[in-house]
């Protein structure tokens, strides 16, 4: 088991040099001056421009710019952007704010998703479940910057139950809301999920067999029917949480949230190549992270899998 | 399991049935409506007594089980008649009464070792759970004790393990000890070996036997195999299609069956006691010598060649043990023998023991570690891919799951046609004339050819993957066991089907098989094999009537109802 661990971080090492690579090159390739970008409408101080492109390394070759940046990493100095702020007290200004709203989001999503699949998965083709299975279709096709806007107006604007948009503490409170919109989507996919899974392990023989041995149904239910109905489920909340963290654009863009999918959006804009690499770097290694757990979720969940070599 | 007597000197009140089902209807909402699966079922056990339902898959035996412990799948249910156990209507009973009946009142084994254990929950906690549920004591120490009854060794460590880690008699075992955990007074055991090999099979039963009439359980056994339920149980009941056509004792129903549906059951059982199928014999070499002058003489009738010969045939798998290290795995060791044109071997042995290794090897599907296949003199592994065509003409497969074998997308035409599309054999016409002149050879309506393989039975199926093996008209069928799917009519039908198909095109037979009561109906010669070696090989008579190694006499002793003696007219 620490064997295989061991061998899942090093496996994140050319993981992440082929993104940093990647995003980076990317970055670097997007048109326009992003010094003279930073003069607005003014005119361009050709003295302060140069020296600002020494400064970001601007003047160098790409992969000089790309080999400084590796070692600004390692020596732990991510640099400035461009409003002369440390990376590294960016980075940790905007991440708490999203991980919150992730973690709130998912939550939201894991309890209701998983108490809804499996309440209609053990009344299959009863009312409860036909309605929650057309509500969850509803939310799964609608866009989540319109289910977004939606809920905006109706629960924080009109209705005032909730704060419409976010305070620059971000508190629990104020995130509320937008947890419950990044969180929409998945909720349906993982009552679904539920719901499937509840199904095909009701009718498994261990299950009949459980019955048979004269345990109550609430125990049959809980047992052998929701722990064995968990493992695809867990599996995808997992994997989940990377996506959360990095797909909160929009939500974060519709509540004002002061996190990662802000700060991210106004870097490439600007052309801020230092600030959205490390960014998208946390990201990437967030997401390879969130992977090896629910690999070893899985492995918890399910004795069958080993991770032997 | 004769302890009823012992039973009823026991002083219980052996003058009330324990169970009693009375003009059971059991039907299902389907999509298609209402559906009769049981209709005037009726039975009854005394208690201590063992009485075993038999009947075909479909037949409703299984149904009628589920029924008495309240356990019918959702849209199933009792639509007439009475369950009485113990003199109590349990037919329409709440879920909360079969809750208390369920485990300490009437117990469950059920069939498939495989699927029956939760795969999430270590075997000691599926045990506790029973133990608890019921009320009884639940320490580590009666759980050990309970698996320990049931012919676990090591039983306290071995709770501790995952159903994965178990093999699939010692999950029958955990089965066993789980459903006669609470000493009920009533087990249904469905099939609770068929998914087993026939030693294990011997043992398990074996061992329920003498668990059951210690406690004084009464025992209700679903079971498809005549001679199975004739060994193990007091009564039998025989069902077909959702009825009850015959019970009564069980020598007395297997010698004297009245209604034609067990008259046909029986006399098609595969038992020790049933021959070689003679068609071959008969239309073949020997009825020529009977003719043949000077009576007394045995004339030894000059033995065809060998078109199949194996020499030294091994196969070395190498097993992941990880980081790149691997341990080597013996399935096939060193095995040598020869297969005569026009007659049948039989490879037998039970899972495991290399058979199909080598049948895919003959087959050409797997290259041998090293040995030799000589097939009609030529070297197999020496074949270029043209000649490997040219080989597949000659050798075709039937294997052992008409529902896997077949492609669901292709028609049986397409499927029966596809080989001689292959092989670039005739036009469009001739092909459709060929295909139709096969299917009349297994006896399947030209109709089946516009239908598709989900629309046949299991046995029908089987006839299309025999009718497109012989498509290309070969020398040698490799039947990878080709019955063992089936039920014990249609295996018969088949069987004979095959043997009628030998003595008419002179076809040789390799037949893969853990069945000897198949062996005994199918093959000239016999090859044992156990763990990778071949132990034993001669002539099916030969072998059956005195076997030389113990493994072949543990194996025809595991037959069931080997022991049963039978009149030779039924047999």
């Amino acid at each position: 088991m620490a064997t295989y661990i061991l061998k899942r971080f090093l496996q994140l090492i050319p993981v992440f040099l082929g993104a940093t690579l990647l995003v980076y090159f990317l970055v670097f390739s997007l048109p326009g001056d992003p010094i003279a970008a930073l003069f607005g409408d003014k005119p361009v101080n050709e003295a302060v421009a140069a020296k600002l492109r020494v400064q970001y390394h601007l003047d160098q070759p790409f992969f000089m710019q790309y080999l400084l940046y590796l070692k600004s990493i390692f020596t732990f100095d991510l640099g400035q952007d461009f409003s002369g702020r440390p990376i590294a007290a960016v980075l940790a200004e905007v991440f708490p704010v999203t991980a919150r709203l992730a973690v709130m989001a998912l939550i939201f999503e894991a309890v209701f998703g998983i108490v809804f699949g499996l309440i209609a998965g053990l009344r299959k083709g009863r009312f409860f479940d036909a309605t929650v299975l057309v509500a969850s279709l509803v939310v799964i096709s609608i866009p989540i910057f319109v289910l977004g806007f939606l809920l905006q107006f109706t629960i924080g604007v009109q209705l005032g139950w909730a704060k419409p948009t976010v305070s620059s503490a971000a508190t629990v409170q104020d995130l509320i809301l937008p947890a419950i919109v990044l969180g929409l989507a998945s909720f349906a996919y993982v009552l679904r999920l539920t719901r499937t899974s509840v199904l095909e392990n009701m009718n498994a023989d261990y299950v009949r067999t459980a019955s048979a041995k004269g345990l109550s149904r609430f125990r049959v239910v809980r047992v052998h029917i929701l722990r064995n109905s968990l493992i695809p489920v867990i599996t995808f909340l997992g994997a989940d949480l990377g996506t959360l963290m990095g797909g909160a654009i929009v939500t974060e863009g519709i509540f004002n949230v002061p996190g990662v999918g802000n700060r991210l959006y106004r870097a490439v804009l600007t052309g801020e190549g230092p600030t959205v690499v490390s960014i998208v770097t946390v990201l990437v290694l967030i997401y390879c992270l969130s992977n090896l757990l629910v690999d070893l979720l899985y492995a918890w969940l399910d004795p069958r899998i080993r991770y032997d070599a | 399991m004769n302890t009823s007597v012992e039973i009823l000197e026991a002083g219980y009140d052996a003058e009330r049935p324990l169970l009693e089902i009375q003009d059971l209807a059991i039907s299902f909402a389907t999509s298609n409506g209402e559906v009769q699966a049981v209709r005037n079922a009726h039975l009854t056990i005394m208690p201590g007594e063992t009485v075993a339902i038999v009947g075909e898959s479909g037949s409703g035996k299984s149904t009628t089980a589920l029924a008495a412990i309240g356990l019918l799948p959702g849209n199933g249910r009792v639509s007439a008649g009475r369950i009485l156990f113990d003199g109590e209507d349990i037919s329409n009973a709440g879920e909360k009464r079969m809750i208390e009946l369920r485990g300490n009142s009437i117990g469950m084994v059920p069939q498939d070792p495989m699927s029956n254990l939760n795969p999430v929950w270590k075997i000691g906690f599926q045990v506790r759970e029973t133990l608890k549920a019921n009320g009884l004591p639940s320490g580590p120490g009666d759980v050990a004790k309970v698996l320990s009854e049931a012919g676990l060794p090591d039983a306290a460590r071995r709770a501790k393990q995952y159903p994965h880690e178990f093999s699939g008699g010692m999950r029958q075992r955990a089965l066993i000890a789980i459903g006669l955990s609470c000493q009920p007074r009533l087990l249904i055991a469905d099939e609770p070996t068929s998914a087993l090999d026939v030693t294990v099979q011997r043992q398990i039963l074996d061992h329920l036997d003498k668990m059951t009439s210690e406690l004084g359980t009464a025992v209700l056994l679903i079971t498809h195999d005549l001679g199975l339920a004739a060994e193990r149980a007091d009564k039998v009941v025989v069902m077909y299609r959702g009825q009850v056509v015959e019970s009564g004792p069980s020598l007395e129903l297997l010698q004297n069956p009245r209604h034609p549906y067990t008259q046909r059951l029986v006399a098609s059982a595969p038992s020790l006691a049933s021959r070689r199928i003679q068609v071959a014999k008969e239309l073949g070499v020997e009825s020529d010598e009977l003719l043949a002058p000077g009576e007394d003489v045995v004339v030894e009738p000059a033995l065809p060649e060998e078109v199949l010969q194996i020499e030294n045939l091994s196969k070395v798998f190498k097993l992941r043990s990880g980081f790149g290290r691997s341990t080597d795995f013996t399935a096939v060791d060193d095995v040598s023998f020869g297969v005569r044109r026009g007659t049948t071997t039989a490879i037998v042995g039970e899972s495991g023991s290399g058979k199909s290794t080598v049948a895919q090897m003959v087959l050409n599907l797997l290259a041998p570690t090293s040995g030799k296949i000589i097939f009609d003199g030529v070297d197999t592994s020496t074949l270029n891919t043209k000649q490997i065509f040219a080989f597949r003409r000659r050798v075709q497969p039937i294997f052992q799951d008409p529902y896997g074998s077949l492609d669901p997308m292709y028609n049986i035409f397409r499927t029966i046609e596809e080989p001689l599309r292959t092989h670039r054999i005739g036009d469009k016409a001739s092909r459709e004339k060929k295909v139709r002149e096969l299917l009349d050879q297994v006896a399947l309506p030209q109709s089946a050819m516009q239908r598709y393989p989900n629309e046949l039975s299991g046995g029908q199926r089987q006839r299309v993957a025999i009718a497109r093996a012989l498509a290309l008209d070969p020398e040698v069928i490799i039947c990878d066991e080709a019955v063992s799917a089936l039920d014990v009519l249609v295996q018969a039908q088949v069987l004979n089907l095959l043997a009628e198909l030998q003595s008419r095109l002179g076809l040789t037979y390799l037949f893969i098989t853990h069945d000897l009561a198949v062996v005994r109906q199918i093959a000239d010669h016999v090859c044992v094999m156990e763990k990778g070696k071949l132990v034993e090989t001669g002539s099916t008579d030969d072998v059956f009537d005195s076997p030389q190694r113990d493994y072949t006499k543990a194996l025809l002793n595991a037959i069931p109802g080997a022991r049963l003696m039978l009149p030779p007219e039924v047999a």
